[in-house]
């Protein structure tokens, strides 16, 4: 992804920006990164200070008589300054917020300056495109979405890391033949793909070839390239509740929808998540969820209730659970679960009793343990260091 | 003059000179827009979102804020379709769960059909549309005021949350604000805005208390004018010798 090439191939950027620059006739680029990216600040800055001495950058580059040098601004943390105008703001020196705008930033972008804005990623693709040509690059891919894309595979996932693949490979063959599966032969549920406001895609479009268009079409994006699978291990009503909490703190709270709407909606997850959700809740994050992304100001808003549309598309009954019968079927929210001891299983090995904090779960040596409800803080701990499968979770 | 251009709002045919807000164009034909963080005195901020109107151009619909949109030739706007009522509905129901009692917002919600919010009220008053920071900055020009954190948590605030230094006392955050929530008292010469105590002018012809200090201090440096020219009150200052 774009922090990767930042670090480690910050060439291929300054490159495709010089060549972008010559094109469209500018003279100044901007390179914003986030500060709390140390790593890639540090390479970006050696690479364009190389650049400058090796004449690549600076005034008369090359002898061509063509100018171009390149600022690097550091971001100061804030998620909604990856949307353009809030980008601009920043980099103008004011506070990263967006601005509602029908003009194109090529018409009017930073400074009110035509501005041609391109994700890191893109821009390391133009050196390679003009070297090779534009049919090389076009052969790779799908009808819409050429190339190739660097995605960041983590979660519940045997080979987590950073995979380039080409566009139109399917979500199986990442998951499990890239990814290697998911570790302890676990089922696999769903995969999260675009960063936090992507959607939760279900197991049944894992044959779905990644495009901008398909990724789409079943409510999710490409968004950053992060990719997060999910076993049955994953309550989808938690992950809706956390990426909903991230996006509540990143909004810049300047728009109606975005600032109160998520928040509304996030409040309706904790309640279903501690077991006093209604039935009607579903519909309401629906409906809230419909006028969050319809009256957002920009992306973040207009995407933000993405985590908690596509997981009611798709795991309705997760849910429903969750609500009717107050039961979290993946075991994950702790006022709707219980810790017990399969008492055929347990072996009286002691394992959980020395992992447990709080001294709940107890029991003599090669004797059938227990865990008293009321001290057990449903940590977890003795479900994962039991060996026999003798610790169940309902 | 300006080149005009000719659209429809709900099938009505407007004429307005080119560059023309869609709000701005239906003020003119008496159609009236719901919102709350436009004013004419300030640039368009777009937060409020109960502008919203559905606009059709050349086959293509989208949501747009009227506020900020431009009116084009042979543009098709829509301002009461299920989608704009839909935005507006949840604008209304969020914002009330802020303020549900202001008589703005309730005369607003109820042409909406809403009575009260559909959430838990979580009082805070502001309603967020940021027009005495706004109007701080881009009228008074001395940015007294700003906001402070993101998110839910943002809200209005002097620098530091201590005596803005920048203020001086002008009242037009309190004059400016929709919903009333910014206090200002003025007892026996002196005029009290955020927490702030600011003393105020005699009038050295009639005597009455008629402008903060620091204001005419302000205004002094910003015109062209006698030295003498803010020592009166605007009233006596109109009256020919």
């Amino acid at each position: 992804m774009d922090r990767s090439l930042l670090e480690g191939n910050p060439h291929s950027i300054i490159e495709g920006m010089v060549i972008g620059a010559y094109a469209i006739g500018s003279s100044s680029g901007y390179i914003y990164v986030r500060n709390e990216y140390p790593l890639a600040v540090t390479n970006v800055m050696i690479a364009v200070e190389k650049a400058r001495e090796l004449g690549l950058l600076g005034t008369n580059i090359l002898g061509s008589g063509f100018d171009f040098d390149i600022r690097i601004n550091r971001g100061g943390g804030a998620f909604v300054c990856g949307e353009s105008s809030a980008l601009f703001a920043s980099i103008e020196g004011r506070v990263g917020e967006p601005r509602q705008k029908y003009t194109h930033a090529t018409d009017r972008g930073l400074y009110d300056k035509p501005t041609c804005l391109n994700n890191v990623e893109t821009w390391a693709n133009v050196p390679l495109i003009v070297n090779k040509g534009a049919d090389w690059f076009a052969k790779i891919g799908t009808k819409n979405s050429k190339g190739t894309k660097i995605f960041s595979l983590v979660g519940k996932i045997n080979n987590t890391g950073l995979v380039e693949v080409p566009m139109g490979i399917t979500l199986r063959e990442i998951v499990f033949g890239i990814g290697g599966g998911i570790p302890k032969g676990r089922k696999f549920k769903a995969i999260q793909t675009g960063g936090p406001s992507g959607g939760c895609i279900p197991e049944k479009y894992l044959d779905l070839p990644v495009d901008f268009d398909e990724l789409k079409k079943i409510g999710s994006m490409m968004g950053s390239g992060g990719m997060i699978v999910m076993d049955d291990r994953s309550c989808m009503v938690d992950v809706a509740k956390y990426f909903l909490k991230f996006l509540e703190e990143e909004s810049c709270g300047k728009c109606t929808p975005c600032r109160e709407g998520v928040k509304q909606m996030r409040i309706i997850l904790d309640r279903i998540t501690e077991g006093k959700g209604e039935e009607s809740d579903i519909e309401a994050l629906e409906w809230i969820g419909a006028g969050v992304v319809d009256g957002s100001l920009c992306a973040l808003g207009g995407s933000a209730p993405n985590p908690v549309l596509t997981t009611i598309r798709y795991f309705r009954d997760e849910y429903l659970a969750h609500i009717r019968d107050k039961k979290c079927p993946a075991g994950v929210c702790k006022p709707l679960i219980a810790y017990s001891v399969v008492k055929d299983k347990c072996t009286g090995c002691t394992a959980c009793a020395r992992v447990c904090p709080t001294r709940a779960a107890t029991g003599e040596k090669k004797k059938v343990h227990a865990i008293d409800q009321e001290t057990c803080i449903k940590c977890g701990a003795c479900y994962d260091a039991c060996k026999f499968d003798a610790i169940q979770v309902k | 003059m300006a080149d005009m251009v000719t659209f429809t709002i709900d099938g009505r045919s407007i004429e307005a000179p080119a560059g023309t807000t869609i709000l701005e164009a239906a003020k003119g034909a008496n159609i009236l827009i719901p919102n709350l963080c436009h004013n004419e005195e300030l640039a368009p901020y777009g937060a409020c979102r109960m502008c919203m109107v559905e606009t059709t151009h050349k086959k293509r619909t989208k949501l747009v804020v009227s506020c900020i949109a431009e009116a084009s030739e042979g543009l098709e706007v829509r301002t009461d379709t299920e989608r704009v009522r839909n935005v507006r509905t949840l604008v209304m129901h969020l914002l009330l769960a802020r303020n549900p009692n202001h008589p703005v917002l309730k005369k607003m919600a109820a042409e909406l059909g809403i009575e009260k919010s559909r959430f838990d009220v979580d009082f805070k008053g502001c309603i967020m549309c940021g027009q005495c920071v706004r109007v701080c900055r881009e009228v008074v020009g001395v940015s007294a005021i700003g906001f402070e954190s993101r998110g839910p948590a943002r809200k209005i605030a002097t620098p530091f949350n201590e005596s803005p230094a920048a203020c001086i006392a002008c009242g037009s955050c309190h004059y400016v604000c929709p919903v009333g929530v910014i206090p200002m008292e003025e007892h026996d010469g002196v005029r009290t805005i955020w927490k702030t105590d600011f003393p105020m002018a005699k009038c050295s012809k009639c005597g009455k208390y008629f402008a903060p200090v620091k204001q005419l201090e302000y205004f002094r440096k910003l015109v062209d004018l006698p030295a003498d020219h803010f020592d009166t009150c605007i009233d006596c200052r109109s009256i020919k010798k």
